[in-house]
């Protein structure tokens, strides 16, 4: 039924059509709706029955369980912090409520520049933004003004994304470059104890809690010199602040079972950010940094709190910035790991790292994937030679 | 007086303006650039002075010209570059003693500018006195606009003022407005001055 509209509106967007300015929009429309009726014109080339297209919706299929989840948590933050009881139901429909404006505008911004851009390059709509619209708003404390989430979409889709040629050309995971411009752009409401909490009602539901409440992340109150709050049970869980996707270990394990069942994430780094992050947390904590409570933070606690699971399973794969190289992966995974439990220890100003670490290796990822290229070169060379 | 003003003497000073910018086509002197845009007033203050020490040892190396050794001309030049920037150093800490706190190290590092270098190589040691002098005028104001351009914009969004006084309303920011605090490092600059170069390009077909 879908194929059968489509191709009777075909003809008004095709050139000379009603509607040829709005060509790029049916043909990327078309394309995410069905498999795409070109095929090869010549040469021999076969066509994966799974493009990018589909790849980018099984990761945002794979990530809805992070989403859903970090609905029912917004929702439980709210009516937790003004003390009063409410159902599941109620507490997850409020979080959809606080969470659907967010979505919107990021597809909305991003989608739109992505369109522009298209048409007048007269390129095909790219459809990397499917996944990055998605990754924005979970990324993002859930207190973040709108305006605020336009402005890094509009930053992140043009600076890092559409400079370097669109879609596959990426140096840097555009979600992350928008979660790092809202981060020094705005600090005070990127990090601190105010952030984690949706203060405002909507359509009704929620309490509306004054602005002085405050909320602080395990990892901010750790920075700050307290004592963390909660147990490994509840870090796993996710029933507490901190950004939108981020919290619910579970809720992301069950992702990264889509994505590495699909064959679209590469185990080979995600279990080597962990191993980096874990062996990196372990020798902090026999490290005997003695006054500082984030090197004090049992291992294993360091690898289910903030981020850091949901950088490892969703952002330090994306296939376009991370190393290709097989070998590659496995350092490339590993310094992630490292350097986000190092930025969390040694850099009080940050009490989370794992944004910046796997921007930093994103940089690096073309360089190890160069020096494993070459080795490989050299063994053939030699390989030859001994012939 | 006609000649003063001859087709070549215009093109001297209108070129570096826009078609063969220092900073926009050339890429020179970015580093000065980056260091001082933060605020409008020190990018003001850095642009004028840059073209002034530029306008004068332009004259001044061009006047020598002919009796400067070719194999030490290199230290020749800077030594006329370095006269100039002491002075126009102590002309402001002595009458502009804040702003010359502010661009601290960078007024001295204008001898290090390498739009300075390029000009007194390329020009001053191959033009008559009064070219050189509108060359040296022309390419300091192209590096001046491009200063103050970049340092309003960083200004006005990093931190709601210009040249200090308030512009955007109290109104805004109890509407939730809130300072970019990007703009106020180093790195913003740097894409602020490629959105100038990709806007200039796309307008000045050449």
């Amino acid at each position: 039924m879908i194929q059968k509209t489509l191709d009777k509106l075909r003809p008004h967007f095709q050139e000379g059509g009603k509607f040829s300015a709005l060509r790029s929009v049916f043909d990327g429309f078309e394309t995410f709706l069905v498999v795409p009726s070109e095929t090869s014109k010549n040469g021999v080339s076969i066509h994966d029955a799974i493009d990018s297209k589909r790849i980018m919706s099984f990761v945002v299929i794979a990530l809805m369980p992070a989403l859903l989840f970090g609905m029912y948590n917004i929702g439980y933050q709210n009516y937790t912090a003004a003390g009063a009881t409410a159902s599941c139901l109620t507490m997850f429909l409020y979080g959809l409520a606080v969470m659907l404006p967010k979505i919107v505008v990021s597809y909305g911004v991003g989608l739109g520049i992505e369109f522009v851009v298209a048409q007048w390059k007269k390129e095909e709509i790219q459809e990397g933004y499917l996944v990055t619209g998605m990754l924005i708003p979970m990324i993002v404390p859930v207190d973040t003004p709108l305006w605020m989430l336009a402005l890094a979409v509009a930053f992140s889709v043009i600076f890092a994304k559409e400079i370097y040629g669109g879609t596959g050309m990426n140096i840097f995971n555009p979600a992350l470059v928008a979660r790092a411009f809202l981060f020094f752009a705005y600090p005070t409401s990127m990090s601190g104890d105010k952030v984690w909490l949706a203060k405002d009602t909507w359509f009704g539901l929620g309490n509306i809690i004054p602005d002085t409440k405050t909320l602080a992340t395990p990892l901010g109150e750790a920075a700050a010199g307290l004592t963390p709050s909660g147990d490994f049970w509840q870090y796993c869980t996710g029933l507490m602040p901190g950004s939108i996707g981020e919290t619910s270990v579970i809720a992301i394990a069950i992702g990264a079972a889509i994505l590495l069942w699909t064959g679209i994430a590469s185990w080979k780094t995600m279990c080597s950010v962990f191993v980096g992050g874990a062996l990196t947390a372990w020798l902090f904590n026999i490290g005997g940094l003695e006054n500082n409570v984030v090197a004090n933070i049992p291992w294993y606690n360091h690898l289910v709190l903030g981020g850091f699971c949901f950088g490892a399973v969703f952002m330090a794969t994306d296939p376009v910035t991370s190393a290709r190289t097989e070998g590659g992966k496995y350092i490339y995974g590993f310094l992630i790991g490292v350097l986000a439990i190092t930025i969390r220890v040694l850099n009080p100003g940050y009490p989370e790292g794992m944004m910046l670490a796997i921007l930093f290796m994103n940089m690096f990822a073309p360089l190890i994937d160069y020096c494993f290229v070459q080795r490989n070169i050299n063994k053939r060379m030699k390989r030859a030679e001994a012939k | 007086m006609a000649a003063l003003f001859s087709k070549e003497n215009r093109q001297a000073f209108t070129e570096p303006l826009s078609l063969n910018n220092p900073v926009l086509i050339q890429v020179l002197g970015i580093c000065s650039a980056l260091a001082v845009t933060a605020k409008l007033e020190p990018a003001i203050v850095m642009g004028l002075s840059v073209t002034v020490i530029t306008a004068f040892s332009n004259v001044i190396v061009s006047l020598i010209r002919k009796t400067i050794p070719n194999r030490i001309r290199i230290i020749i030049q800077l030594v006329v570059v370095a006269a100039l920037v002491t002075i126009v150093s102590m002309i402001l800490k002595a009458f502009a003693y804040d702003v010359s706190v502010q661009l601290s190290v960078y007024i001295g590092l204008i001898i290090t500018n390498c739009i300075l270098m390029g000009r007194l190589e390329a020009f001053a040691m191959t033009n008559g006195p009064w070219q050189s002098f509108l060359d040296g005028v022309g390419n300091g104001l192209g590096y001046a606009w491009i200063l103050v351009v970049v340092g309003a914009v960083r200004e006005l969004l990093g931190s709601g003022t210009l040249l200090g006084f308030t512009v955007i309303p109290q109104a805004a920011y109890e509407a939730g407005y809130v300072n970019n605090g990007m703009m106020t490092m180093p790195a913003m600059s740097m894409i602020i001055l490629g959105c100038i170069i990709w806007v200039h390009r796309a307008l000045v077909k050449d």
